[in-house]
């Protein structure tokens, strides 16, 4: 078995205490809730923290409920809760599909959404242990000079491989940040950077503390200004993956759509991620949508749009051709989804 | 048939029963060797090749060594005596010498008090590597010439040849050219079998003790002192103690996950220079094996010359990615075949042109590389077939064997060739298979004794219950059904080195309270062999089974049995363990008898009871039927053992290898749903049928189906042990060496399995068992790739059918929308040709 490096476990019972020993010991903590991914990591030698502080035991870090017209959601929910929660259920179906499509039960009883947000990047040149990287000599990421995925490159390409935040970024949600200067909210879209090394905006001595989803993602949306009461709002996840389980994507769509009674688009927002460092927001549907009925001819256009911007690269072991065709064949199952979607938030 | 019992005369055997150690292993009871602890045990770790060929200029161990809490450090030149399962490839040691041949081959074992030591011991040993040249492809190292600054991978077995070559095979049965001339269809295909791993849920781990007896160096002491012999010691070939009796007293034990105890006890004494009636090696519970634990492995002799040097007890355990280093999983092989057959679909003539892909080292490979044809010629009638095959060193982990040994990668090519015949000559590949049946007690083309033989049962049960006349070629595109068929051998007549002794064993012992002893050599691993011993002696013996303790796998107190692998243990220890239990069923007979007055063979021993057969109102408990034969004829103890019939092979070089006491059959219909938008392939279903002979409990049989028919599905649609290449950043460095990057199918992406037991009774067999443990897996991948075939019309003839592969075979053919599926045949069924071929 893989050993783990050596650390001191910290559990604090408030928010506060977990920044201030993050913060006391800078560089050398981390936080950790469910561990589900940097406990590997640890094993692999990704990580060597002195210190880890543990989340799980911060009692308002947990719970999802609907306050208002947002549905917040603690950072220490397990994903288990997050893929059963009634309200995440009713109102956004693509995020309770997304989080239940995690890895396996035992994972995602321990795993959490603020995990999940925070999963570090991934590629088949990081992800291994010591002995491994050492004879590979190591790469951009970790330890190393070189990117084996580019090899010209002088930026990491690690894969963003996290399952729900997509589906959040299309529906507006926000991320809340706890830091030793205080709290700050970002979007979720805001939240990731195009840099495999360190692809989130959090700081090391920062915590997530909640995901708010709007119950109205028009209101983060301001292009329409409308907002009839009508509209309804429906989600859809399509996650690529060879086996049914266990597996991180290899691409992932998630798509939100609001049709007017008569059936036309009203908005339409899709991402995919899986592939780079962070996930892309799908340009151009709008044009190609709103105002139209979902035809299969519009499907396929929006499809063929979201092929035409993504370019795997070779930072997974499965073939990256076949992982961009799957690109337009996974929109349209994702949008597939969202049509056939009865119980869709209705506004 | 022979005089087997009916079923209906049997208490226990045929009947669906539990393994007797399932319990223990499904609650946490069972102690695996990792479970095991000893007052202070010392950790081991090995320090691994960073590069895939390499010479080693030096190794200085200094400063791990002036380590707190390192008690000792061995490394390869301390125990330069080369070894191999094969006593004719010993080409490996248990760390390298002076040449390290793939990423992650050993270099230095540390034993320390921790493994964190341990690890930290192994980064400040100082290897100098001088790098050279890898073989990464059979192709390219089969046509090397080899020279200072690009060496073979091992010298040259003799001057002038290529040290990158194994093992060559090239036999010629038949008319093999003239016959594929005057054939009506010949069909022509080139095959890729992916390599892959065994993947047990237990990794390999190993402990040692070396009990001194004060005579000798070593003991609690690192300073050196200890030599370990540069020549073979005594356990080397039965007889051929050279007269260098070893200097070394004292005992070593080892603990070791294995399939084999037999053969670490025999390689352990000869490279550590011990006689072996001074080694002992136990075989804890194992947890699963499938080939990958059946010959000696580094660990074994590092933790014995660990435990040497210190005097204590030394643990090794792999790690996860260790199990991909060591491997000794299933070769890839390029496949050429030729297929010629008539127009009624006889085959007429096989040719095949085969190379494997070896690995570092040679391992079971020159077994290997016979099994790659010789295991081809049942149960179709084959008039001529010739093979040539050639297995190449490459500096990749070494291939071995994996369940369906050497035989499950040419049964994929020749299944689908089959399959191809059927289509160029519009007939039912069902059916096709039905003419060519070989029938029963006969020989094949190369020589091989077949006696019973159920595979047109087997056939007759999947076409049935798939609903194949009805719905094969008739489902919607992308849904499809296939069919192939296969046979395996139950064990080996000759014995991996030869000898004339028994290849399995038990000795039993029965006490005056009831209770019945099995002292049994053989290595269960999961597969019921403790299990089957059992049954078997409780029959015999007229107990309660759970009167029967089975002691196993230590080769102080238990005698000879070669190993589990082979599909061997329950044809060989079952008529073992007959023999021994029918010596003693008649001791009591005999003393039940004189007490009643009565004949010996009116004696019945059952359920607990020695009965009157005439009248079995008139009945005595067996503890006093035992009694009674104890104070008769003294302690009741026996023998029993087995061995092979070693005068039925061919008369040719290599006609023993393939030979077998008796053949299991096979035949699966797989049904596949194929996704032509994405290339994944679903299987939906796979019937099973397999002939075993017996089931001597149905339960354990199609359990070992089952697992089988997953084992290959896994094998078709997702594994591949492969490396990285010199343009992804380190050549031969292992593309996936974890169990989340190495696709093995979850419970989500099995099949349903139905097993279909066929029982053709063999003569010769236990109550007429036969093998059901390696055998089902064959027909599983050709089945799904014929089964592909059927639903969409691509033919898959490189393995996996992983989604981007099919998804590219998909596009090739135009794309989803150009995609359609195969006609049916339009010729009448040959029922009439099938009745004539069939002499059952």
């Amino acid at each position: 078995m893989l050993r783990l490096p050596p650390f001191q476990y910290h559990r604090p019972s408030q928010v506060e205490e977990a920044v201030e020993l993050l913060d006391r010991y800078p560089g050398d903590a981390m936080p950790v809730a469910g561990g589900t991914d940097l406990i590997p990591n640890m094993k692999h030698r990704l990580f060597t923290p002195g210190h880890l502080v543990a989340l799980k035991g911060i009692s308002h870090l947990h719970g999802i409920r609907v306050q208002g017209e947002e549905l917040t959601i603690g950072a220490c929910a397990s994903l288990t809760s997050v893929a059963q929660s009634r309200e995440v259920r009713t109102h956004f179906p693509a995020l309770a599909e997304a989080a239940g499509q995690v890895a396996g039960p035992q994972l995602r009883n321990a795993g959490t959404l603020g995990g999940n947000l925070c999963l570090d990047t991934r590629c088949t040149y990081y992800n291994q242990t010591e002995f491994w990287r050492r004879a590979l000599g190591y790469c951009l990421k970790k330890d190393g000079t070189v990117c084996h995925v580019t090899r010209v490159g002088r930026k990491c390409v690690a894969a963003h491989s996290a399952d729900t935040p997509p589906v959040l970024m299309t529906l507006g949600a926000q991320v809340e940040l706890v830091g030793p200067s205080g709290s700050r909210v970002l979007p979720v879209r805001e939240f990731f950077v195009a840099d495999g090394v360190w692809n989130s905006r959090r700081e090391p001595d920062e915590i997530v503390t909640r995901v708010r989803v709007p119950l109205q993602p028009k209101a983060f949306h301001g292009s329409e200004a409308s907002g009839e009461v009508s509209t309804r709002v429906r989600t859809g996840y399509a996650k690529l993956r060879q086996r049914g389980a266990i597996d991180f994507p290899l691409l992932t769509v998630a798509v939100a759509v609001a049709l007017a009674p008569d059936g036309t688009v009203t908005w339409v927002r899709g991402v995919v991620t899986g592939l780079g460092a962070r996930p892309r927001e799908l340009t151009g549907w709008e044009e190609i949508a709103v105002g139209e009925p979902l035809t299969p001819e519009v499907v396929e256009a929006l499809a063929e749009r979201a092929g035409q911007q993504c370019r795997p690269l070779e930072n997974m072991i499965q073939d990256p051709g076949w992982r961009g065709a799957m690109v337009p064949v996974y929109v349209r199952r994702a949008l597939g989804k969202a049509v056939k979607q009865g119980g869709g938030g209705s506004l | 048939m022979s005089g087997h019992k009916s079923k209906s005369d049997c208490a226990i055997v045929g009947s669906r029963l539990r393994k007797v150690d399932g319990r223990a292993k499904a609650t946490g009871q069972a102690r695996f060797t990792d479970d095991l602890t000893f007052p202070g045990m010392l950790h081991g770790k090995i320090l691994r090749s960073p590069h895939p060929h390499a010479r080693i200029v030096s190794v200085d161990t200094t400063a791990a060594e002036a380590m707190e809490g390192v008690w000792a450090v061995v490394t390869g030149r301390e125990m330069p005596v080369p070894y191999g399962v094969i006593p004719w490839t010993p080409d490996e040691t248990p760390l390298c010498v002076d040449r390290v041949r793939y990423i992650g081959d050993g270099v230095a074992a540390v034993a320390a008090v921790d493994e964190d030591t341990a690890l930290e011991a192994l980064n400040r040993i100082e290897v100098e590597y001088e790098e050279l040249p890898a073989y990464l492809d059979p192709q390219e190292a089969l046509a090397a010439t080899g020279d200072e600054n690009s060496p073979f991978i091992h010298p040259p077995r003799k001057e002038g040849w290529n040290g990158n070559i194994t093992k060559k095979v090239h036999l010629d049965f038949g008319d093999v050219d003239g016959l594929m001339e005057s054939s009506h269809v010949v069909v022509e295909g080139e095959y890729f079998f992916q390599g892959s791993t065994h993947a047990p849920m237990e990794p390999h781990c190993a402990i040692g003790l070396w009990e001194s007896d004060g005579r000798e160096a070593g003991g609690l002491s690192t300073a050196g002192g200890w030599t370990f012999p540069e020549k073979p010691g005594m356990g080397g070939e039965p007889g051929k103690h050279e007269g260098n009796a070893p200097s070394v007293r004292g005992k070593l034990t080892v603990w070791s996950s294995t399939q084999v105890p037999h053969y670490v006890h025999r390689e352990l004494s000869r490279v550590l220079g011990l006689d072996p009636a001074r080694v002992r090696v136990v075989q804890p519970p194992v947890g699963g094996a499938f080939g990958g634990k059946s010959e000696p492995f580094d660990l074994e002799f590092c933790v014995a010359a660990l435990s040497m040097k210190t005097g204590r007890p030394v643990k090794i355990l792999y790690t996860r990615e260790e199990l991909f280093y060591s491997h000794r999983g299933r070769h890839p092989f390029h496949m050429t075949y030729r297929t010629g057959a008539s127009a009624d679909g006889r085959l007429r003539s096989v040719d095949a042109r085969i190379v494997l892909d070896g690995g570092a080292y040679a391992s079971f490979g020159l077994v290997t590389t016979y099994y790659s044809g010789q295991l081809l010629t049942a149960p179709y009638h084959m008039p001529a077939y010739r093979f040539d095959s050639v297995r190449s060193y490459t500096n990749k982990p070494a291939c071995g064997p994996k369940r369906g040994h050497g035989s499950v990668q040419p049964r994929f090519a020749f299944e689908v060739q089959l399959d191809k015949v059927a289509e160029a000559l519009e007939m039912d590949p069902v059916e096709l298979r039905r003419v060519n049946f070989m029938g029963e007690n006969t020989r094949t083309v190369n020589e091989l004794r077949v006696t019973s033989n159920g595979f047109l049962e087997c056939l007759d049960a999947v076409e049935e219950a798939s609903g194949w006349r009805e719905r094969w070629r008739r489902l919607p595109l992308g849904r499809g059904l296939g069919v192939a068929g296969s046979c395996y051998i139950s064990g080996t007549n000759y014995p991996v080195y030869p000898n004339e002794m028994p290849q399995s064993a038990v000795q039993i012992q029965i006490d005056r309270s009831g209770r019945v002893a099995v002292f049994s050599g053989a290595s269960e691993i999961g597969q019921g062999v403790d299990s089957m011993v059992a049954y078997v002696a409780a029959e015999e013996l007229g107990v309660p089974l759970d009167y029967v303790r089975v002691y196993a796998g230590d080769t102080d107190f238990t005698p000879v049995d070669l190993g589990a692998y082979s599909s061997r243990v329950t044809f060989m220890l079952g008529n073992a363990c007959l023999d021994a239990a029918r010596s003693l069923r008649r001791r009591v007979q005999d003393a039940v008898a004189e007490f009643w007055a009565c004949r010996p063979r009116h004696v019945m021993l059952a359920g607990g009871w020695a009965l009157y057969a005439p009248d079995t109102e008139r009945k005595l408990p067996i503890r006093e039927a035992f009694q009674l034969a104890e104070a008769a004829g003294g302690t009741l103890g026996a023998t029993g053992w087995y061995n092979t019939p070693k005068d039925i092979h061919g008369e040719y070089r290599g006609g023993t290898i393939g030979a077998s006491p008796a053949y299991s059959f096979t035949a699966h219909v797989a049904e596949v749903d194929v996704d032509v938008d994405t290339g994944f392939v679903t299987v939906v279903k796979i019937w099973i049928a397999h002939d075993c002979g017996r089931a001597l409990n149905p339960v354990l049989v199609e359990g070992q189906m089952e697992g089988s028919a997953y084992m290959g599905a896994a094998e078709a649609l997702m594994e591949e042990q492969i490396f990285k290449s010199d343009g992804q950043g380190r050549e031969g460095l292992h593309n996936a060496p974890s169990l989340l990057d190495y696709k093995l199918p979850t419970s989500l992406d099995t099949p349903e399995l139905e097993s279909l037991i066929v029982e053709s009774l063999d003569p010769e067999g236990p109550y007429g068992a036969k093998e059901a443990g390696e055998g089902p897996l064959h027909p599983s991948i050709p089945a799904i790739a014929n089964a592909i075939h059927d639903a969409v019309g691509i033919r898959m003839d490189s393995l996996p059918f992983s989604p981007p592969r099919v998804w590219r075979a998909i596009q090739e053919a135009g794309g989803p929308g150009a995609l359609s599926k195969p006609p049916a045949p339009t010729r009448p069924k040959q029922e009439e040709v099938a009745h004539a071929t069939t002499r059952r």
